[in-house]
């Protein structure tokens, strides 16, 4: 009976019941699912809310082209396993110009194919609410984020605009145009997504895992060639190296970390134990200060 | 390496004081003893004195910075021993009242900064009666600060006495104070600093400090929804207080149906037994008709009423306005509300009652509420989450309010609809005819009553039973003790809504000419017809032509300053986004636009 009672069993009776909020009250939610560990997470406890029944909605992965490829296969797989529709978008636009990290910059490729695919994908589909990962331990203005936000027409986030949310009361009423992003696991840290991972034993990409991995080391980051994309400079060269991924995007994007954490005990004693914060291997994020800011007024996520 | 332990419990904090008492700096002081602040964080901290600037962990959004003050409600998480905290960090500036009643919606625990060289001031004395508002028995006195009065007994005593003579005044029995200073650390991990306490320091009394159990008492569920799948049809909902066992008898409100629990269901098996704080699945036998909003309730049930007395924070630039229709959300339960009456509102400063018409951002009153259908609830002292709602706009959709119920009102209890005989579709058999309401709306001068008169006229002439309300008339008669602020234009529509109500009860086509200047109130009295029976008619004439007109010298006396709140001058007049039928004033005569309205009628009165 305890296990209801401790951290993650009071964390995991909040999600489900904001999904069941939202579900109740809006005409047609979605779930973002990109196959990291914070979207598995978010999957397993939908799942959880509506049990015996399937969740009342679809997934959608907004693609960039340049995810793990371990990622698309483990994506496919655990919406079989649900068995929920997946809709997959990708920004047509960015598609025909050949949109990269390389050669436009990862502020130019993570606006096109992630804010500006996320905007067509939710206009197109007419979705009111979607169901994010995001935690408010993760960036300084995700601390203040509610756990149902309001965006306007346009997806932009407005921190003025956001509505207080009092005891476990959501207003999930919306004006023509206006959709909600919803985030269940606001009050979850990184640890408590790593220690629920493990109670629950959930299914992961094995990138979250220490092994030999083709690794560079560019600008300071280790970055895992995981396919022949990218162009080396003079002198680079993959070596073999021992790494793990605290968290999962693109691939030339998301720095890996030094790391002999091959099981789930190891990797949340390293969580546990860390010094640094976990969006630190982001290249998205270090942009000039309150980039994160920035980027939910135009829209992402 | 050690193994790993999960912290066993959450415990929900909030911190209140002002910018100035160090509040930010206690915050990244718990958050940097706690080990909750990564490296490469606590490296981007500029340095004060040689030392990290520990309060600029805390400010959160860019334009907050610039300003140098927090503006919302962040949320920190830390671990201390087998606890987790979640902390939120509420501003001290302006939008104080509504940032703070929302963090300590939920806090099972305060800690109150004062500034050990300031003492207990006016501010203090504010948070303190929110706290008490909203639930939050549990007090930490931290006297921040004790470094600039030289870490001084006495000053620390005096100190406590006097905030402990008031808190106990205002319902906080519960105070553990604390002397430290932020900036140094003492007291908040390491003691020592002043030999003369004897007591724990912050982080060891957090770590130990009791905290309310799961609420107890009889089990109360509200259903958030019903899940079907094949056969199985069960209700899910978090359970708000008490167990629930399979074989309990249970009823559900409001209809006071009864069922017993078959199975509780899970992901992970059924269970033998579930309590407050889980999400469940419940099946019933027999299984009985239960939809969202209602209350799985065991034992002697809550109350179920319609006319509700409560406390009521006002969160919005829209004030608060007696009369206006609300949506109010109660748990999973929403219906749409009214203030019916302001008793008073409470100054937070010196906790005087003060009279009041309406409540604005940031007030708050003691209120009655008069709902459109009744709701189960348990009193916001017996319960949180089914004793607190929030009230919406209908126009903007906005979280305009934050309510705290008291108790229900029993005149609503014992006046009962009484049943009819002869129904009001027997009423308009007799006369021929389909009940109706034609609303004029418009600005004053724009024709609304000449044209409301001739189709009142040909009605009359065609052989059908008519009434015509004329604002500037009832406002001689039942609408006589009303003026013209926004809080009388609500009631003003409100009743001639109701009369316009009972009118099509009688039979009557009933022509309404108001300026009825506000959309929330004109779709208040469409939503008091039956469908189909309100028919909405813009009269619009630009203010130039309604001024040039000016029949009744009005707005010569307004722009004169002899007339105030005159609509179109210096009150607000909000034009239908859809109405049934829109006249422009200035192009179409009135025997024009009364030939388009009896087309109109025509085809209601065929179909």
């Amino acid at each position: 009976m305890r296990l209801h009672d401790d951290v993650l069993g009071r964390l995991e009776a909040e999600a489900i019941h904001i999904f069941r909020e939202v579900a109740a009250e809006c005409e047609r939610p979605v779930l973002l699912f990109s196959g990291g560990k914070d979207s598995a997470v978010l999957l397993y406890l939908a799942r959880k809310a509506f049990f015996p029944a399937p969740p009342p909605f679809p997934l959608l992965h907004v693609d960039t082209m340049w995810k793990f490829r371990e990622m698309y296969a483990f994506r496919d797989q655990a919406a079989a396993d649900a068995g929920m529709e997946l809709l997959v978008h990708r920004n047509p636009e960015a598609e025909a110009e050949g949109i990269n990290p390389f050669d436009h910059g990862a502020s130019v490729h993570t606006d096109l194919w992630k804010t500006q695919g996320l905007k067509q994908a939710l206009d197109l589909h007419r979705f009111d609410a979607a169901f994010g990962g995001a935690r408010r331990d993760e960036e300084k203005s995700r601390a203040k984020e509610r756990i149902v936000s309001v965006r306007s027409p346009a997806h932009g986030w407005d921190p003025k605009r956001q509505r207080p949310e009092l005891w476990s009361l959501y207003n999930t009423r919306l004006s023509a145009g206006e959709s909600l992003r919803v985030f269940p696991l606001s009050n979850w840290t990184e640890i408590d997504v790593w220690r629920y991972v493990q109670r629950e034993a959930i299914a992961l990409p094995s990138l979250y895992f220490a092994a030999e991995r083709p690794v560079i080391e560019r600008d300071g980051a280790l970055l895992m060639l995981d396919d022949d994309r990218m162009a080396l400079r003079p002198g680079e060269q993959a070596r073999p190296r021992r790494v793990r991924f605290r968290t999962l995007g693109c691939w030339p994007l998301t720095a890996a970390v030094d790391s002999d954490a091959d099981t789930l005990d190891a990797v949340i004693r390293e969580v546990r134990d860390s010094l640094m914060s976990e969006r630190q291997g982001r290249a998205i994020d270090h942009d000039p200060a309150a980039s994160m800011e920035r980027k939910k007024r135009e829209g992402y996520f | 390496m050690a193994p790993d332990t999960a912290p066993r419990e959450i415990v929900r904090l909030i911190t209140c004081g002002s910018v100035d008492d160090g509040k930010s700096t206690l915050i990244g002081r718990l958050l940097f003893e706690a080990g909750a602040v990564p490296a490469d964080q606590t490296a981007a901290l500029p340095q004060i004195d040689g030392e990290a600037d520990l309060s600029f962990l805390v400010d959160g959004l860019a334009a907050e910075r610039e300003q140098g003050i927090t503006i919302d409600v962040a949320y920190r998480f830390f671990d201390i021993g087998e606890r987790r905290f979640i902390l939120a960090d509420t501003p001290g500036h302006e939008q104080y009242t509504r940032n703070m009643v929302t963090a300590a919606s939920t806090a099972d625990l305060a800690i109150v900064l004062v500034d050990a060289r300031k003492g207990v001031l006016t501010q203090t004395r504010r948070h303190s009666r929110l706290l008490a508002l909203l639930g939050v028995r549990r007090v930490v006195l931290a006297v921040n600060k004790m470094d600039l009065v030289g870490g001084s007994r006495d000053r620390f005593d005096a100190i406590v006495e006097d905030y402990r003579a008031f808190a106990a005044a205002i319902g906080l029995t519960d105070v553990t104070a604390i002397p430290v200073s932020a900036r140094r650390g003492d007291n908040v991990m390491i003691a020592g600093a002043m030999p003369w306490f004897a007591g724990p320091t912050l982080m060891a009394h957090l770590q130990t400090v009791r905290v309310s159990e799961a609420a107890p008492g009889p089990l109360r569920m509200a259903v958030q929804g019903v899940t079907r799948h094949a056969d199985f049809r069960g209700v899910a909902g978090r359970i708000a207080s008490g167990t629930v066992h399979p074989g309990d008898a249970v009823r559900i409100l409001p209809s006071g149906v009864r069922a017993a629990i078959a199975r509780i269901v899970t992901a992970d098996g059924d269970l033998e037994q579930a309590h407050a704080g889980q999400s469940v699945t419940l099946t019933l036998t027999p299984d009985v008709d239960v939809s969202r909003g209602d209350l799985i309730a065991a034992d002697a049930p809550p109350e179920v009423a319609d006319q509700l007395d409560a406390h009521v924070v006002w969160m919005s630039d829209r004030p608060l306005l007696s009369g206006r229709a609300y949506w109010l959300k109660l748990g999973p339960a929403t219906v749409s509300a009214r203030v019916s009456d302001i008793r008073h509102k409470v100054n937070v400063d010196t906790g005087e009652e003060l009279a009041a018409a309406t409540l604005s951002l940031n007030d708050i009153g003691r209120c009655t509420l008069a709902l459109d259908a009744p709701v189960a609830f348990e009193p916001y002292a017996v319960n949180r989450d089914l004793g607190g709602f929030i009230l919406i706009d209908r126009m903007t959709n906005e979280t305009a309010g934050a309510g705290m119920i008291r108790f229900a009102l029993r005149r609503s209890a014992n006046v009962r609809p009484q049943a009819l005989s002869v129904s009001r579709a027997d009423r308009a058999a007799l006369k021929r005819q389909s009940p109706l309401v034609l609303w004029f709306t418009g600005l004053s001068g724009a024709g609304k009553s000449t044209i409301a008169n001739r189709v009142e006229q040909r009605l009359n002439a065609g052989g059908l039973h008519t009434v015509l309300l004329d604002g500037d008339n009832v406002r001689h008669g039942l609408n006589r003790d009303l003026g013209f602020t926004d809080a009388d234009r609500v009631e003003n529509i409100r009743r001639v809504a109701e009369v316009a109500r009972l009118m099509t009860d009688a039979g009557l086509i009933v022509l309404v000419s108001f300026i009825s200047p506000f959309r929330d109130e004109r779709r208040m009295a469409r939503e008091r017809m039956e469908p189909g029976e309100f028919v909405e008619i813009f009269v619009d004439a630009p203010l130039e032509v309604a001024e040039a007109r000016d029949v009744k010298g009005l707005y010569a006396k307004a722009r004169a300053g002899q007339l105030t709140n005159f609509t179109g001058i210096d009150s607000a007049y909000e034009p239908p986004e859809s109405p049934e039928l829109h006249i422009d004033a200035a192009a179409v005569s009135p025997d024009e636009a009364a030939d388009r309205i009896m087309a109109l009628i025509r085809a209601r009165q065929a179909g």
